[in-house]
């Protein structure tokens, strides 16, 4: 039995966990291992409670993505109470979710995705994290600072809350917009688009193409891939389909109450998260060679399942991504790609939604009841399909919960990624630490 | 000299993280001044050497230590207690830090009970036993505080705390003060909305439709939540959640407060206190609904939610 390297903490994504690679009497690795470390029980412990109250207890399961889970569960509880929204409640809640995904991709792509690639792989670690990059490249550190700070500011001071909300519950949300609110909010999305494409280009222009090496080796894995469109096929971060796509393209689409059909959970003992797999493809294997069932969420998915974009300068984008790399493109460090895509999407769409007159409508929340039921309500988030199942009482009490995240989803394939990575670049036993950070920028892809 | 400076998350969401991150322009001005010298969120320092190759957690030396999240598990409980050893000053960031947090809500049921539901009971997941290994550490019997394991010399408690509060006590312990603490005042000592110390008394209502209130006209114009009859924690909050100038976060929203700050001082009782509020606005606190889960959402560590008792059998 050869050594083990532990990569702990796995730095500059969310939560805990390790990297382990196993590697053989020769130095080569014979198996890597993403152990998740935490389990926290929210299926457990929101039995009991109050339907309406879950919107602002489940967004606490994500810091770096609360809206996301605030609207999953918002609709499990419309869906609960068996009521539709105004539809200016569901512009509403669009509109903070796009706001607020605009912050959170920011997040990503500059603090904890660009010390990769614009100090480089390699540099110390002392130097490669978000100092270095204000060192760098002051300008654009102050740029992002400024465009995620307006972001923040943009929800709080509408919503109240950019971090753990409590803006949206079941039958709509809690405030209208008056015409003031909106005339504010309007400039201030212009200026995150205006951001959002500046992004984009500078990546196009001085990111991607030094790293298009790394980005056909590192990481890759043939999978298949899960996200939501609208009817016309488009992404659609807050509603639509579900829809399952296998590694050659062809897909299946469902409702989100039949996700029991389609989707799977395995547990392996040597790690808190579980492993959804594709139910039909056939059992699941974390088998680098031959993978069985496994299947990915988030940016590239989402870009890889829709037949478009939903908004035009995304959809531009698009058509040159699709140029280049095709589709499904399977490449993992595209994930930073499609993110940066998918944040043009959601401040065009921000936009859109100011420049709609209706968002303004007094009517923003039908009247729930309790009842028994079960709803389940989805969302994409930054990291994936959020799947949020209630059951209640007739007294409108949470009976039973189960959560599926957008990580989650993710775990299977992240394993996948990160043996790939260490086999690919540790050979004969060497390495050093930015061989090591190389095998963490196959999770990091991934925004964990 | 920088001050040198460990941030570390344990049973935590990153929102305290993401609340640093939203100082906004002051941070630049803040950062050259410190020293990160661990944060698993922004730096790649490694707790077993930068490759892997050391047996035990090597937490650095710091000036200030900066926690986030309660303790949940053996290797949670390992790193505090490391950090706490190295760092002259501990803050306790957040409310999982302060008082357990949300997650501390599973203190309400065995440990065992929750691992039951979560790979057992899931109409999703194929049943399995509880994941055992090496690599994945061992749940504590409860949820906790930092304090529950070490020492914190200063707390700054909000789910998320306001980012004035982060940059005060860093500004403070930057100038070389060694204390800092929020105000003892309640969320409604600093709400702008009418109060008239009345409800219309009767039942408390749960949040089916929304207050009522002119969303063309500020808070000052709208009737207090718990004069409304919906219940708002307001009375037995710690002031704050907006920082040093907003109104009340939830309240902005027209929602009601659900206690993220915690009690008002150390050794409070929050549940007796708010009972005594809703009385004197003529309100019936039995008729909470839930009562237990709600007044301790943000405080269960502390002991203050535990397993109940089995029923006993009829």
């Amino acid at each position: 039995m050869g050594k083990v390297i532990n990569i702990q903490p796995v730095t500059r994504i969310e939560g805990h966990a390790k990297v382990a690679i196993h590697l053989d009497d020769a130095g080569n690795v014979a198996d890597t291992k993403f152990h998740v470390q935490t389990l926290r029980g929210f299926e457990k412990f929101c039995e009991g409670r109050p339907a309406e109250e879950m919107p602002r207890i489940v967004c606490h399961i994500c810091g770096i993505c609360p809206w996301a889970h605030h609207l999953a569960s918002s609709k499990a509880g419309d869906a609960v109470f068996g009521v539709t929204p105004p539809p200016a409640a569901v512009k509403l809640r669009r509109l903070m979710q796009n706001i607020a995904y605009v912050s959170d991709k920011i997040l990503h792509f500059y603090f904890l995705a660009a010390p990769d690639f614009v100090i480089g792989p390699d540099a110390d670690y002392s130097v490669r994290n978000v100092v270095g990059i204000v060192g760098a490249a002051p300008d654009i550190a102050k740029q992002v600072v400024h465009y995620r700070h307006l972001g923040a500011q943009m929800l709080e001071h509408f919503a109240g809350r950019a971090i753990h909300p409590t803006f949206s519950l079941p039958g709509g949300v809690s405030k209208p917009m008056n015409e003031a609110e909106r005339q504010e909010m309007l400039p201030q999305a212009k200026e995150l688009l205006e951001f959002a494409k500046f992004t984009i280009k500078f990546a196009k222009e001085n990111v991607f193409p030094k790293y298009l090496d790394a980005i056909q080796k590192l990481g890759v894995i043939k999978v298949g891939y899960l996200g939501t469109v609208n009817d016309e096929g488009a992404l659609d971060f807050y509603d639509g389909k579900l829809r399952l796509m296998q590694p050659d393209g062809a897909f299946e689409e469902f409702t989100y109450e039949q996700y029991t059909d389609f989707i799977g959970e395995h547990v392996e003992p040597w790690s808190y998260q579980k492993f959804p797999y594709a139910k039909k493809w056939g059992g699941f294997a974390l088998d680098l060679e031959n993978p069985k069932g496994v299947y990915r969420t988030n940016t590239l998915a989402r870009i890889n399942v829709a037949d478009k974009m939903k908004t035009p300068l995304a959809q531009a984008e698009l058509e040159e991504f699709r140029a280049a790399f095709g589709r499904p493109a399977h490449q993992t460090l595209l994930y930073h790609y499609a993110r940066l895509i998918e944040l043009v999407q959601c401040a065009e769409e921000a936009v859109q939604l100011l420049e709609d007159p209706e968002i303004t409508s007094p009517e923003v929340r039908t009247k729930i009841e309790p009842r028994e039921a079960r709803g389940v309500g989805c969302v994409e988030a930054p990291r994936g399909t959020l799947i949020h199942d209630y059951e209640t009482d007739k007294d409108g009490l949470i009976k039973s919960v189960n959560l599926i995240v957008g990580t989650t989803h993710n775990n299977a394939a992240i394993n996948l990624s990160v043996n790939q990575a260490a086999k690919e670049t540790i050979k004969g036993g060497n390495y050093d630490q930015g061989i090591l950070n190389k095998v963490e920028m196959a999770v990091r892809a991934y925004d964990p | 000299m920088p001050v040198k400076v460990v941030e570390d998350w344990l049973n935590a969401c990153s929102g305290c993280e993401i609340s640093i991150l939203n100082i906004g322009d002051p941070l630049l001005d803040l950062l050259p001044q410190l020293e990160f010298v661990h944060m698993t969120a922004l730096v790649d320092h490694k707790f077993f050497g930068q490759v892997g190759d050391k047996m035990t957690m090597e937490i650095p030396e710091a000036d200030v230590a900066i926690v986030s999240g309660g303790v949940r598990n053996e290797e949670h409980k390992h790193e505090l207690e490391e950090i706490r050893k190295k760092a002259k000053f501990l803050i306790a960031l957040g409310s999982c830090a302060a008082y357990g947090g949300i997650p501390a809500q599973a203190n309400m049921w065995k440990n065992e009970e929750v691992f039951e539901k979560v790979f057992r009971h899931s109409p999703s997941t194929d049943p399995a036993p509880d994941p055992a290994d090496p690599n994945i550490p061992k749940w504590t019997d409860s949820c906790m505080a930092v304090d529950e394991v070490v020492k914190a010399d200063i707390v700054i408690p909000g789910c998320p705390p306001h980012p004035d509060w982060i940059v005060e006590a860093l500004s403070a312990l930057l100038a070389g003060k060694t204390s800092w603490s929020l105000p003892e005042r309640s969320v409604c000592d600093t709400c702008p909305v009418i109060r008239e110390k009345k409800a219309a008394g009767g039942a408390v209502k749960r949040c089916f439709e929304n207050a009522e209130f002119n969303p063309n006209e500020g808070l000052d114009k709208m009737r207090c939540l718990n004069e409304q009859n919906i219940l708002c924690l307001g009375p037995v909050t710690l002031a704050g959640c907006a920082g040093k100038t907003g109104v009340p976060r939830c309240i902005q929203a027209r929602t009601p407060c659900r206690g993220c700050f915690g009690p008002i001082r150390k050794g409070a009782k929050p549940m007796v206190d708010m009972m005594g509020a809703l009385t004197s606005v003529g309100l019936d606190p039995k008729t909470i609904v839930d009562r237990r889960a709600i007044m301790n959402r943000y405080i269960g560590g502390h002991k203050f939610l535990t397993p109940l008792p089995a029923r006993p059998a009829r």
